[in-house]
């Protein structure tokens, strides 16, 4: 027996050091200066770089994402970032069930466009039930309805030096209104929309009414609510703080978001 | 005259040392040692963003969770089902190192970073995903190639028999591990660990991990029945992820009671002293 006395008092040496060690708040904000160093966050940047090509390469541009059938939808839809979108400007859009809403499409376009609801609606229509993956976790089925954003983008003309499509956004939060940003091979996306219903039904406000996208091989927060103007980029770098995206500017959200 | 006084001692033979483990077994535990924990607390982190897990395709706040860290106004608790046990302190409601209430789900000596931020833990995990899955395939593949699943990791018919399985555990239990030549070899139990570690539970969590993905969830969407829709996968991700957990433990303390100088100096440098066989009756 004598021979495993040491063993075990090492083991409760070992498991008390373990305990200091996580009371050892040095340590702890060196794990947090660690993660701040511009030279770490060039590194774990790579990540996102590796994601983004292996996807593109894995996945065809025209994969789908799963659709669903109706018995497959979540009892509730849960919105998510803005549920109201602030200021008198809005609250009149949504009084007047947004008649005078204006998206404008502009940009690296031949023909710049400003597109009302009834215009919208009156465009070929793609219906699908699909699965919204939050960054944070969750996942809700919907059935979605509206406009291919390859049909508007189609119809305003794209010029051959546009390599992004930014989405403005009517809600603003904290200092800056809601933008985002895809490339072409998603904006070209079959199941890329500008959805105006949701489950059957107008968009509801907390839901982006009254048009937003779906992107569907990517995450939740891509899905820009309260559209109001789609715009054809050459380069990110001026839009924003150059990330692509409010969250991507302001906590490094990744840009691209397929996993 | 020195000669005569040397003191003759029972004959002390020198340990017996073995090459044990190869270097590119021990590069690859040594980076998974890191990569794993790094995983861990970085997946605790993007846990905290909604501490709710669920079974099937879909879930969100609204709808039922099997499993929840969450908070009161004055405590913290974990729900597994209808067991509901309280965790103030440690889980849902504890205290940081400036003395701040907070109520994430994993406190902040446990996560990566130690304060709240989803979109840096999501990087850190990310990243170290894909050496995980860089090198367990280089590794799956020297084991194949190099002949340490063949002639290390295989379980020999004899040894699959409950008698011998049962003889393990008990020699386990009783913390009597091998010693002299059977000590170069892995027990059954150890075999099944490793492979269970490296087949199995690796594995999953990468394939898990790949179906939270909707990306790999639009080219691969077979990958997503296997596990029974993407909010499955993510529950068996997080039970798989506190599996390796369990294995960590059980791994560090057998460590530490087999010798833990010998066993460490031996994934360092390759050499295992074997321990000397014990003396008849010992």
């Amino acid at each position: 027996m004598s021979e495993i006395v040491l063993p075990r008092r090492q083991l409760i040496a070992r498991a008390g050091g373990l305990v200091a060690a996580a009371g050892a708040l040095p340590l702890l904000s060196g794990c947090d200066a660690i993660n701040d160093a511009p030279a770490v966050r060039k590194i774990l940047s790579m990540g996102e770089e590796m994601n983004r090509a292996s996807q593109r390469a894995l996945i065809d541009r025209n994969t789908l994402a799963r659709e669903f059938s109706p018995a497959d939808l979540s009892p509730y839809f849960r919105p998510n970032g803005t549920r109201l979108p602030a200021g008198a400007a809005y609250a009149a859009h949504a009084a007047s069930a947004f008649a005078d809403w204006r998206v404008k499409v502009t940009g690296l376009v031949t023909r710049p466009l400003a597109l009302s609801m009834v215009d919208i609606r009156a465009m070929p229509q793609r219906t699908q039930i699909t699965r919204h993956d939050c960054v944070e976790g969750w996942s809700a089925i919907g059935q979605w309805t509206g406009v291919p954003l390859a049909r508007i983008l189609a119809a305003a003309g794209v010029r051959d030096s546009a390599r992004y499509i930014v989405f403005r956004c009517a809600d603003r939060l904290g200092d800056a209104l809601y933008y985002e940003s895809c490339d072409l091979v998603d904006a070209l996306h079959p199941q890329t929309i500008m959805a105006w219903a949701l489950n059957g039904k107008i968009l509801p406000i907390a839901n982006g009414a009254p048009l937003r996208l779906r992107i569907e091989r990517q995450l939740g927060y891509k899905h820009a609510k309260y559209v109001n103007a789609i715009e054809a980029v050459a380069s990110l770098d001026q839009i924003g703080a150059g990330k692509g995206g409010y969250w991507e500017d302001r906590i490094d959200y990744e840009w691209y978001a397929g996993i | 005259m020195a000669e005569a006084e040397t003191p003759v001692a029972p004959t002390q033979t020198e340990p017996v040392r073995v090459y044990r483990h190869r270097l590119p077994a021990r590069i690859w535990h040594w980076v998974n040692a890191v990569t794993l924990l790094v995983l861990l607390m970085s997946g605790l982190m993007i846990f905290n963003a909604h501490p709710r897990l669920y079974w099937g395709e879909y879930g969100a706040n609204f709808d039922r969770a099997w499993l929840v860290i969450g908070s009161t106004p004055d405590s913290g608790y974990l729900r597994i089902g209808d067991y509901r046990v309280e965790t103030t302190g440690v889980l849902g409601r504890w205290t940081d190192a400036k003395g701040a209430e907070k109520t994430w789900a994993f406190p902040g000596w446990a996560t990566i970073p130690t304060s709240y931020s989803l979109a840096d833990g999501r990087r850190w995990h990310l990243l170290f995903a894909w050496l995980l899955s860089i090198g367990l395939t280089l590794y799956m593949l020297w084991t194949l190639i190099g002949g340490h699943l063949r002639k290390d990791l295989h379980i020999r018919r004899a040894e699959w028999s409950p008698r011998h399985i049962w003889h393990d555990v008990k020699a386990h239990a009783r913390l009597r591990f091998p010693r002299g030549e059977a000590a170069a070899r892995y027990g059954i139990l150890q075999k099944l660990s490793y492979i269970g570690v490296i087949f199995v539970a690796l594995p999953l969590m990468i394939a898990t991990g790949l179906t939270m993905s909707p990306g790999m969830n639009a080219t691969w969407p077979w990958l997503l029945d296997v596990f029974g829709g993407r909010q499955s996968a993510r529950s068996i991700h997080f039970i798989t992820a506190w599996a390796l957990v369990v294995f960590f433990l059980v791994h560090i303390a057998m460590v530490l009671l087999a010798g833990p100088v010998n066993e460490v100096r031996s994934m360092v440098t390759g050499w295992f002293r074997l321990p000397p066989e014990r003396e008849e009756g010992a």
